[in-house]
């Protein structure tokens, strides 16, 4: 066991993957607490096909894929959170609207520069070979980032998050919070669809999130739960994919939908 | 000085003036209740007093120290929070203000105070969700409580409680305006416990509005109207 997990970790493209998603999955779960309990989880998964399409036109123009995405996304994560609050048309349908018109551009524009290749493929459901050594820093430091703001904020965070109205009365800004979740979301998802895949990462988002709301009762205890389970989640994902040679984010994402199962049992019992 | 003051203040809901060149001083000490039919604007007046929403003509002034910031506000119960994973002492340390990521000493002190005032302190570790509803309008109560010294905006607190946990509830707020000293504003549909506890009762209608003592209220024809069938049937 340990010789297999020494050999694993002796491809550099293993330890990458490792770091960012590690880092991807915690940032992740910490949002999607809040996210879920908004009822913005679908926003995560219309951002990710925005990065798709952002990620897909930025290969084809020859730029660097992270430093058109990011930006892109971070403005549509505005755009979702504007339209999903207020404007005519529903937030739902909006999400729906802007994500699957996110992914066409991407397509058309992948079929025409490079053919459908595997390339496709990659970006679709994600690499463990998708990361370069300086996309490893860039996402060490932005999820750093990350990690940092949510703990400054945490509290008014959830403040936000249980009832924004009493928030917004006592001053609290709600605006600038739920920008400041769109913002940190937009650049965790963009960090982690390299590895994950575009389809796949909104899971990082969304699963840690319910699987901890089956046995914690109060927001500290979900978010610490939901951290861990991520972690592991993703370690474990990430251990089978290679033993079982399968791709890794779709791995990942089969383990998280497992210990989802395992504590809605617990609940189940404990009841 | 009043501790708010509206002169002449409009406020639209949807583009439609729904509160009409409201004249109102709210009184420190005072227990007025805000009284009209659905639709008559309430809500809409509440987010005015709560500066969530600018008056479309006349003002809305603060007095005595109290910023727009610092109302103890309860708001109407959501669907949301029922389903919502946090601990009463989370939800009522919730209304302490300040923005570091840690509780201070003070804000700790604060919340233990208001629990133990609601009655709640032995409850302050179980799940919110958990609740009945009583004990979760009592938990936001010490929330508002945290968020301010001198004034409470109540928007429907007894809606959906049993008539027993109801008289608690009136009974708590009473408490809190008589020996607090804290000044009370509640919108209700109760209009027989309104007249029963507060001082004064404005009634928003799209005929026009009242405001006045308790008292003037029950011979007043919108009082008459609105009141008067429950009181002497």
């Amino acid at each position: 066991m340990l010789e297999m997990l020494s050999t694993m970790f002796s491809y550099h493209f293993m330890v990458r993957a490792l770091i960012v998603g590690v880092l991807v999955s915690l940032c992740a779960a910490l949002l999607g607490v809040s996210l879920v309990l908004k009822r913005y989880s679908m926003i995560g998964d219309g951002l990710s096909h925005v990065g798709f399409g952002s990620l897909a036109v930025a290969t084809a123009m020859g730029l660097s894929p992270m430093a058109v995405t990011i930006p892109v996304v971070v403005v549509s994560a505005f755009l979702l959170l504007r339209l999903s609050n207020r404007g005519k048309l529903k937030g739902d349908a909006a999400i729906a609207m802007i994500s699957t018109g996110a992914l066409a551009v991407g397509v058309i524009v992948l079929s025409l520069s490079t053919g459908m290749t595997s390339d496709v493929n990659n970006y679709l459901f994600g690499s463990v070979l998708a990361m370069s050594a300086s996309d490893v820093r860039l996402s060490v430091v932005l999820a750093a980032v990350v990690l940092v703001l949510f703990a400054v904020f945490y509290r008014r965070i959830f403040a936000v998050t249980f009832d924004e109205t009493f928030a917004r009365a006592t001053g609290g800004h709600a605006e600038w919070y739920n920008m400041l979740l769109a913002l940190l979301t937009a650049v965790t998802i963009v960090l982690g669809m390299r590895v994950m895949g575009a389809m796949l990462i909104s899971s990082l988002v969304i699963f840690p999130a319910l699987t901890a709301m089956r046995v914690c009762r109060s927001f500290r205890g979900v978010t610490l739960c939901a951290a861990a389970v991520a972690v592991v989640c993703y370690f474990v994902g990430l251990c089978g994919s290679y033993w079982l040679s399968t791709p890794a984010g779709a791995s990942v994402v089969v383990v998280n939908i497992l210990a989802f199962l395992v504590f809605a049992a617990i609940a189940k019992l404990r009841r | 000085m009043a501790l708010i003051t509206c002169e002449k203040a409009c406020f639209a809901y949807e583009g439609r003036v729904v509160v009409d060149k409201l004249d109102l001083a709210i009184q420190r000490g005072e227990y007025l209740c805000i009284v009209g039919e659905n639709g008559s604007g309430k809500s809409t007046l509440v987010k005015g007093l709560l500066g969530l929403l600018s008056p479309v003509s006349g003002r809305v002034l603060y007095g005595e120290g109290l910023r727009n910031c610092e109302i103890g506000y309860l708001p109407q119960r959501t669907e949301v929070q029922n389903d919502f994973p946090a601990s009463v002492w989370e939800v009522v340390t919730s209304g302490c203000r300040g923005r570091g990521p840690f509780l201070t000493a003070a804000m700790r002190q604060t919340a233990n105070e208001n629990l133990a005032l609601l009655g709640i302190s032995d409850i302050r570790s179980r799940s919110f969700m958990q609740l009945s509803g009583g004990q979760q309008q009592r938990a936001l109560l010490a929330r508002a409580l945290c968020a301010t010294k001198s004034l409470l905006l109540l928007d429907e607190p007894v809606a959906g409680l049993d008539p027993v946990v109801t008289r608690e509830m009136y009974g708590v707020v009473s408490m809190l305006n008589h020996t607090r000293g804290l000044t009370v504003v509640m919108i209700s549909h109760d209009i027989a416990a309104a007249l029963q506890y507060a001082d004064r009762i404005l009634h928003l209608s799209h005929e026009g509005s009242f405001l006045g003592t308790s008292a003037a209220y029950r011979q007043s024809p919108l009082g008459l109207a609105f009141a008067g069938g429950e009181r002497h049937a």
